[in-house]
C-alpha cells in the first residue's frame, strides 16, 4: 500500500516540489496550503507522515503541529518541520509542540527521499 | 524535482511580489500595523526560500539580504518611513528583475541604502558577502551516510566504538522508529548489540507508548562521530549517548568498513537539472479552460438535443435521465464558468503601485479608492482591462487632478482622490473610474478638436458628443505632452478594448468637480442563460438575466404599427419595439403577444414577441465577420432540435428604442 505524506506549505511551488519528488518515488502525498487547510484534511485523510513549512497564512508551522497532535490518532505520525533558518530555539519549540525532527530550506530530492525513508522506513 | 513546478515558480515569485508590494504600499498608511509589518515578512521569506530551492540563488541572496535589513522593523528598533517604503518597493523590483535575468540596479546600492536606514553596519556588509544560503545548512544536509567514513581507509584502524543508548521517551508518540535508526547502525558496521532494560518500569507504571529500552553495541573504529551521530537524526532532542573508544580485534574492523564502502558519497548540487513526474495541478493554462468550455458547451448542446427527444418520446423513465443529465450539465456549466472568474481585486495591486509611482512624480498626494474588489470577472476579461485601467488612472492624475495649490484655492482638500469601483449590473459588470479633479472643459475640447480636424466649426454636437471626443484618435488636451500621459497610448485605444470586450465606454464630467468614465462589460463571454422566444416563426435567444419581466401585450395597443409605441409598465413609461417589423419578418401577428422587457443599465425597452418558448442554456457561437454590421444580433446558439437561434442583443436594441423614443418625442 502507498503511504500518504501530507504536504503542507504556503508555496505552491515548493508543495509541487515536495509532492512530485514523493510521488516519484512512490508515496502518495495530499497538498495543504497552510496549518489551517492541514488540519481539515488532516481530520479526515489519515496521513502517514506530515512536512510541514513554518512561515504560513492562518495558522503557522508550530500552531498546526500542536493542533495536529491534539487530534486524535495522530500519535506515532511522524512531522517534518522545514523552515529557512537552522535556529536552535525554533527547533526546539518544533520539537516541543510535536515534531520528529526537522529540515532547513533549500534541499534537494536526494536529501528530501533520504529523510522521508528514514522516516517512513524504505 | 520536476519541470511544472519550475514552470510553477515565476507565476507564483511575481505573486508573492505583488503581495509584498500591496503590504509595503498598505505600510505606507499604516505603519505600526503588526498583522502587516509580519506579512511583509513572511512573503519575503516564502519568496527566498523557494527562490533557493529553484537555483535562484542571486534573488536568495539579495532576499536573504533584504530581509535581515527589514527585521529591524519587525523587531520593533526602526519605525516604517515613506524613504523605508519607496526602498522596499524598489528592492521588490530588483528581485523581479533578478527573476528575469538580470537588473538595471545594483542590489548593493539598495541594500546598503536599507541598511543605512536600519543604522546595522552588519547589514551593509551583507550586501557584498553573498552568505551560504544555497549551499544548504543544517540537520537534512548530513543525511548522506558514511561520507566521511569512506574517506577513511585506515587498515590498522583505531579501536571501536563502544555506544551504548536511550532513545528519548516519546519518540514512538511523535513518530520515530527506534528499528530505523537500529538498522542504520547496522549498516555502519554495528556488532554485539544487546538491550538495556534497567530503566524498564514495574508493569503497573508502564505506559505502553513510551520508549524504555535502550541498547548497547559496539561500532567500527574508523567511524567518525559525527557520522554516528548522524544515525540518530531527529533523535537529538532527549537523547541519551555514551560513546566511546574501547580495544577490539581487526577482523571487526574489516567488516566494519565493508559496510561503510557501499554507502554513496553525495554529490555537489550546484547544477540541479530537475526532473521526474507530475503531480496534482494547481495551476492550469488558460487554453485549457478554454477547451473545457467549449466542451461544455457542446455538452449543452448534446443536452438539450436529449431533452427534446426524451419529451417527444413520452417516455417516463427517459425523461428522468435526461433531467438529470440536465441538472448535471447546468452545474458542470457553473463550476467550469466559475473556474474562470477572477476578482477585480487581482490587478488592483498594480494600480495602487501607479498611483504611488505617480504621486512622487506628479507632486500631487493622490488617494486611490477602490470598491468592490470582490466584483468578478472572467480572466480574460480582467487581464485585458489591466492596461486601459492603468491609462485612465494615469490621465485622471496627470490631466484630471490639479496641483495642490490649485485644489486649496478652489477649496478642496490638497489630496486628490481617484475612485475605482465595480459592481454587477444585470448581465454586465460596470467599472467606473472617477476623480475630483478639474473636470472636462467643454469649451477647449470642441476648440481642440476643430483645431485638430476631428470636427468642423459648423457641426452641431450637444454635451455628451462633445465629451465622446476624448476617445477619438489622436485627441489630446495635456498643455505639454508629459512623461505619463504622452506615451501614444491614447483614449481611443482604451475605447478599442472595451469594445473588443464588447463593453461600452461613457464619459461624464463637472467643470470643478471631476470626470467620471463608466465601462460596461458584459459578465461572462462562452455561455449564458437565454429566454427563447418566437417571433413570425423564428426563433430568437435574449439573455435572461437582462430580462426584467414579461407582461401580455394589451388588445387594444396590438394591431398598432410603427417601430416603437411607448407602454405604462409599472406606472413607468417605456418604449417598446415590435421585433416583427424591425426584423422584418412577413405576416401579421397573433392575438396574443408578449411583450418582454430587458434592461441595460438604466435603462429599459420593451420587446414584442409572439411566443415564449422558455429558458435555455444557451451556447454562444461568434457571428462571422461578414455579420458582423449586425447590429441586432450578439451572437447564435445551436438549440435541441439542431436549428440555429439568432440572440438578440440587448444593449444595442435598447439604445435603439431609447433612441426611436427621443426622435418621437422631439
Amino acid at each position: 500500500m502507498k503511504r500518504t505524506v501530507l504536504v503542507v506549505d504556503d508555496s505552491a511551488s515548493v508543495r509541487r516540489l515536495i509532492s512530485s519528488t514523493l510521488r516519484a518515488a512512490g508515496y502518495d502525498t495530499i497538498e495543504a496550503t497552510d496549518g489551517q487547510d492541514a488540519l481539515s484534511i488532516a481530520r479526515t485523510a489519515r496521513p502517514a507522515a506530515v512536512i510541514t513549512d513554518q512561515n504560513m497564512p492562518n495558522l503557522d508551522g508550530l500552531g498546526f503541529i500542536r493542533a495536529f497532535r491534539a487530534l486524535p490518532g495522530t500519535a506515532g505520525v511522524p512531522v517534518i518541520f522545514l523552515s529557512t533558518e537552522n535556529a536552535e530555539t525554533l527547533k526546539q519549540k518544533a520539537r516541543a509542540a510535536g515534531a520528529l525532527g526537522w529540515m532547513t530550506k533549500p534541499f534537494d530530492d536526494r536529501k528530501l527521499l533520504n529523510v522521508v525513508s528514514k522516516v517512513l522506513g524504505a | 524535482m520536476t519541470e511544472d513546478a519550475e514552470q510553477l515558480f515565476p507565476i507564483e515569485a511575481r505573486a508573492l511580489a505583488e503581495s509584498l508590494e500591496a503590504g509595503l504600499l498598505d505600510l505606507k498608511s499604516h505603519p505600526e500595523d503588526r498583522a502587516l509589518i509580519d506579512g511583509v515578512f513572511r512573503d519575503l521569506h516564502t519568496l527566498k526560500g523557494s527562490g533557493a530551492m529553484f537555483g535562484h540563488t542571486r534573488l536568495a541572496q539579495f532576499l536573504h539580504d533584504f530581509e535581515t535589513a527589514f527585521e529591524a522593523v519587525r523587531d520593533g528598533r526602526l519605525r516604517v518611513s515613506p524613504a523605508l517604503v519607496e526602498l522596499g518597493l524598489r528592492a521588490c523590483d530588483h528581485a523581479m528583475a533578478l527573476l528575469d535575468g538580470g537588473s538595471a540596479e545594483p542590489g548593493e546600492v539598495l541594500l546598503s541604502a536599507l541598511a543605512a536606514l536600519t543604522l546595522e553596519p552588519g547589514a551593509a556588509q551583507a550586501a557584498a558577502q553573498p552568505d551560504d544560503l544555497a549551499a544548504g545548512t543544517g540537520v537534512g544536509d548530513s543525511l548522506a551516510l558514511g561520507r566521511e567514513a569512506a574517506a577513511v581507509p585506515d587498515q590498522d584502524g583505531p579501536p571501536p566504538w563502544s555506544l551504548s543508548v536511550y532513545l528519548a521517551g516519546d519518540t514512538l508518540t511523535l513518530g520515530g522508529r527506534p528499528l530505523g535508526v537500529l538498522d542504520e547502525l547496522r549498516a555502519l558496521g554495528a556488532q554485539r548489540l544487546h538491550p538495556l532494560l534497567d530503566r524498564l518500569p514495574p508493569l503497573s507504571e508502564l505506559t505502553p507508548d513510551r520508549l524504555y529500552v535502550g541498547w548497547r553495541m559496539e561500532l567500527p573504529g574508523e567511524l567518525s562521530e559525527e557520522v554516528i551521530r548522524e544515525a540518530f537524526l531527529f533523535h537529538d532532542e532527549g537523547l541519551d549517548l555514551e560513546l566511546e573508544r574501547r580495544a577490539a580485534g581487526p577482523a571487526e574492523a574489516a567488516a566494519a568498513r565493508g559496510a561503510t564502502a557501499a554507502a554513496d558519497p553525495e554529490q555537489p548540487d550546484a547544477e540541479r537539472r530537475p526532473k521526474g513526474s507530475a503531480g496534482a495541478m494547481m495551476r492550469v493554462p488558460a487554453e485549457r479552460l478554454d477547451e473545457m468550455m467549449d466542451r461544455v458547451g457542446e455538452l449543452v448542446i448534446a443536452e438539450a438535443r436529449l431533452a427534446e427527444l426524451a419529451a417527444r418520446s413520452g417516455d417516463t423513465l427517459l425523461i428522468t435521465v435526461a433531467e438529470e443529465i440536465q441538472r448535471l450539465a447546468t452545474s458542470m456549466r457553473e463550476t467550469t464558468m466559475s473556474i474562470r472568474m477572477t476578482p477585480i481585486g487581482s490587478i488592483s495591486g498594480r494600480f495602487r503601485r501607479l498611483v504611488h509611482d505617480l504621486d512622487a512624480t506628479l507632486g500631487k498626494p493622490i488617494d486611490l479608492v477602490i470598491e468592490g474588489q470582490d466584483t468578478e470577472l472572467d480572466k480574460t476579461v480582467i487581464e485585458m482591462l489591466a492596461d486601459p485601467l492603468m491609462h485612465l488612472i494615469r490621465n485622471s492624475a496627470d490631466h484630471g487632478l490639479e496641483t495642490p495649490e490649485e485644489r486649496r484655492s478652489m477649496g478642496k482638500p490638497d489630496v486628490g482622490t481617484i475612485r475605482m469601483g465595480a459592481r454587477y449590473s444585470g448581465a454586465e459588470v460596470v467599472i467606473t473610474l472617477a476623480d475630483d479633479g478639474r473636470g472636462l472643459d467643454l469649451g477647449k475640447l470642441r476648440a481642440h478638436a476643430e483645431k485638430r480636424g476631428l470636427i468642423g466649426p459648423e457641426d452641431d454636437l450637444d454635451d455628451a458628443e462633445i465629451r465622446a471626443l476624448i476617445l477619438q484618435p489622436g485627441f489630446s488636451t495635456a498643455q505639454s505632452v508629459t512623461e505619463l500621459s504622452g506615451r501614444g497610448v491614447g483614449m481611443d485605444v482604451v475605447r478599442r478594448t472595451i469594445e473588443q470586450l464588447r463593453g461600452t465606454l461613457e464619459v461624464e464630467s463637472e467643470p470643478g468637480h471631476g470626470t467620471q468614465i463608466s465601462m460596461r462589460l458584459p459578465l461572462t463571454l462562452a455561455i449564458i442563460d437565454g429566454l427563447l422566444v418566437e417571433v413570425a416563426g423564428e426563433r430568437y435567444t435574449i439573455p435572461l438575466a437582462a430580462v426584467e419581466h414579461i407582461i401580455e401585450l394589451p388588445e387594444d395597443r396590438a394591431q398598432e404599427t410603427g417601430h416603437t409605441r411607448l407602454l405604462t409598465i409599472r406606472d413607468k413609461l417605456v418604449p417598446f419595439l415590435r421585433l416583427r417589423q424591425l426584423l422584418d419578418s412577413p405576416g401579421a401577428p397573433g392575438p396574443h403577444q408578449k411583450v418582454v422587457v430587458v434592461t441595460a443599465g438604466e435603462l429599459r425597452v420593451g420587446l414584442t414577441v409572439d411566443r415564449i418558448i422558455g429558458s435555455s442554456q444557451t451556447v454562444i457561437k461568434q457571428l462571422s465577420p461578414l455579420h458582423a454590421a449586425l447590429k441586432s444580433f450578439s451572437g447564435a446558439t445551436v438549440l435541441g432540435d439542431g436549428t440555429v437561434a439568432l440572440i438578440l442583443d440587448v444593449p444595442q436594441l435598447v439604445a435603439f428604442g431609447q433612441a426611436l423614443d427621443a426622435v418621437e418625442a422631439a
